[in-house]
């Protein structure tokens, strides 16, 4: 077990260092900052005064290794735009993140487990249909088509939520709603298509032949090992709400992280963008590892496995 | 031993080991179950007018290749089919009621209560994610309404009871920890717990090895001897049923070909089938270069000949096999045989061979 996590921190690090390369490199190709930053018209000499305050006068091998070197010390560098420490930003806006992240979490699973076993249970009638056509609907309508409508519907047309901002619960509705309708989709289709295999088992033929109520052959039987891997995807998924709520932040104007990271792509605030993406993969990496032991924890056959 | 296999009697003392003696245990009475697809376009006949009686303390053989309707006459007598299967017509008296006729909630208080079934694969058949004490007590607690304690405290005797070794530590174990002999002896327990009159199991030693095989089977019988308990024991193998069973069914295509005593339809089957069934069987000293198998192909339960469904493979089929299917011919002495040929004089012959 030890050994099986320390190489998977390895490979997790490898994977964190393609990625800052990544960023790193391609942030810089959309356009150079300084003319963002200046006065209209400001002179040649400002934009080269601006270019060597903020180190990009530099070779970029230099300036990737300055950042590396930065970044393993823990600093992730001073935003161009807001002119302080981009994880004091980071830091700011991710309690933000995290609510809206955790809410449309709830959200997804309250929808998306009890639909799933339904649909499981009852495979091939009006509820499963039923199920498939919200799977359909959750998966291709995009979140900013979602959230728009919502906005249409609730703020324009009925008054009753407001449409963008944040301060009261009321705030958190729509976005909630927004990011984890295509979340609750995808683990209303993981749970059916995962409860079905088990339903099929041997196991739960056994239970039954125990003559068990179906509660308890559904309930505990079949859920604990139908809900392994939808837990998984849940784990992963959390990460993925805080990091790819971009869109959904945008169109609520939710102050979070995904926000940041838009504010930091119009501004051309390398070291935003960069610290955004960077913190970002190496949640995925964390939460992912954490997947795996709590996976564990659950399954006794993969304490054994290393 | 013998204190062992005692040691989880429920309190209640032992039942009589038949109320009535001359009433069969389970009486299966012209039992159909079908496979209906969908929109019922096609519709596959599993078990097909199937009728047979088991006394309480007897076992029964039932055998046939993959795909002859065992195993869902087994589902079909616990009534847990998949969603396609229906049960079409029939009776299944079972201690004087009919199953067929049970409500879901009065069927599930048979189920692991009055009649247990072990399944074939024991590996696949417990819970991974469940402690085995758990699996074992479940039933006690749900059927009998007993504490964790008490059925944890019967759990532990129940595997004592299958000879498992040292069981105050495996109830804490999860399946994965034992090998395939124990798990399939766990299933047992699980069968047993409730003590139940009848235990059904389908080809229960198929995943086992070899000398695994033969300890379940004496493991089967004196646990059978000890309850009074009925067995009806699914098989393919021949030699299993030799040492095991009382009483032979064999089913062709989801229909009973032949019933009767074991000794007397070895000595002389009255249905080709069963006879080419025998004759497959490979002998010590058997010096042939082949082994005998029966030729052609077995049927497709969704398109059977018209007549008997053995006729296409039989060697001594005539005209009116082909047309119409045989009934299923009492030939006395507890004998029938679904076949033209079959004669009450066969059984008669069989019956002096049995006395051998």
């Amino acid at each position: 077990m030890k050994q099986f996590i320390i190489r998977r921190l390895g490979y997790s690090l490898i994977s964190l260092i393609v990625l800052s390369l990544t960023i790193f490199f391609f942030v810089r190709v959309t356009g150079d900052p300084a003319t963002l930053l200046v006065e209209p018209g400001a002179s040649e000499a400002d934009i080269a005064a601006i270019h060597h305050q903020f180190g990009l006068d530099r070779p970029l091998v230099v300036q990737y290794l300055l950042f590396m070197a930065n970044l393993a010390r823990g600093d992730l560098g001073q935003s161009f735009y807001y002119q302080m420490p981009v994880s004091e930003l980071y830091l700011s806006r991710l309690p933000n993140s995290l609510l809206l992240a955790a809410v449309a979490m709830s959200f997804s699973l309250l929808i998306g487990i009890p639909t799933g076993i339904l649909a499981a249970v009852r495979v091939g009638s009006f509820w499963d249909s039923a199920g498939k056509l919200f799977a359909l609907l959750g998966l291709s309508l995009p979140s900013f088509f979602v959230g728009l409508l919502m906005i249409l519907f609730f703020s324009v047309y009925l008054g009753w939520l407001p449409s963008s901002g944040s301060g009261t619960a009321l705030h958190l509705i729509m976005p909630a709603f927004a990011l984890g309708w295509y979340f609750a989709a995808a683990h209303m289709r993981l749970m059916r298509s995962s409860m079905l295999e088990v339903l099929g088992s041997e196991y739960i033929k056994l239970a039954r032949l125990k003559g068990l109520p179906q509660a308890l052959v559904i309930g505990k039987h079949a859920l604990k090992n139908a809900l392994t891997p939808v837990l998984t995807l849940a784990g992963i998924n959390l990460v993925l709400m805080i990091n790819v709520a971009v869109i959904v932040e945008t169109v609520f104007a939710w102050p979070g992280v995904g926000r940041l990271l838009y504010e930091g792509v119009s501004f051309r605030d390398f070291p935003v963008v960069q610290g955004v993406v960077i913190l970002g993969g190496a949640m995925i990496v964390v939460v992912n590892l954490l997947v795996d032991i709590l996976y564990a924890v659950i399954d006794p056959r993969i304490r054994l496995e290393t | 031993m013998s204190n062992s296999i005692h040691s989880f009697a429920s309190s209640e003392g032992k039942r009589p080991v038949a109320a009535i003696s001359n009433r069969p245990l389970l009486e299966l009475r012209n039992l159909s179950t079908n496979y209906i697809s969908a929109r019922g376009r096609r519709v596959v006949r599993a078990v097909d007018d199937v009728t047979l009686t088991i006394n309480a303390g007897e076992t029964l053989g039932i055998v046939g290749e993959s795909g002859s309707g065992k195993s869902t006459l087994a589902l079909t007598i616990l009534r847990v089919l998949p969603p396609a299967a229906h049960i079409v017509g029939g009776q299944m008296m079972f201690e004087g009621e009919d199953l067929v006729q049970k409500s879901d909630a009065e069927m599930r208080r048979v189920r692991g209560k009055r009649i247990a079934m072990i399944l074939q694969d024991p590996m696949a058949s417990l819970n991974p994610l469940f402690t085995v004490g758990d699996q074992v007590a479940e039933p006690i607690r749900v059927h009998e309404g007993a504490s964790r304690a008490t059925a944890w405290r019967r759990a532990i005797g129940l595997l004592k009871a299958v000879r498992i070794a040292s069981p105050e530590t495996r109830v804490r174990q999860h399946p994965h920890e034992m090998s395939g002999g124990m798990r399939q002896r766990i299933v047992g327990a699980i069968a047993m717990s409730c003590e139940p009159r009848l235990l059904i199991a389908d080809e229960p030693t198929t995943s086992l090895d070899l000398t695994i095989q033969a300890q379940y089977l004496n493991l089967l019988r004196e646990l059978q001897r000890e309850h009074g308990l009925a067995l009806i024991f699914i098989t393919h193998n021949l030699g299993i049923v030799a040492k095991m069973c009382d009483q032979l069914a064999v089913m062709y295509a989801g229909r009973v070909v032949e019933s009767g005593p074991v000794s007397r339809i070895f000595n002389a089957p009255a249905h080709p089938y069963t006879e080419a069934l025998l004759n497959s069987i490979p002998r010590m000293g058997d010096n042939r270069e082949r082994l005998t198998a029966i030729e052609g192909q077995p049927p497709n339960l969704a398109s059977l000949p018209p007549g008997c469904a053995f006729a296409p493979r039989c060697p001594v089929a005539f005209d009116r096999c082909r047309a119409e299917a045989p009934p299923a011919m009492d030939l006395g002495a507890g004998r029938t045989a679904r076949c033209w040929l079959a004669v009450p004089a066969a059984a008669e012959a069989g019956l002096q061979d049995g006395a051998v």
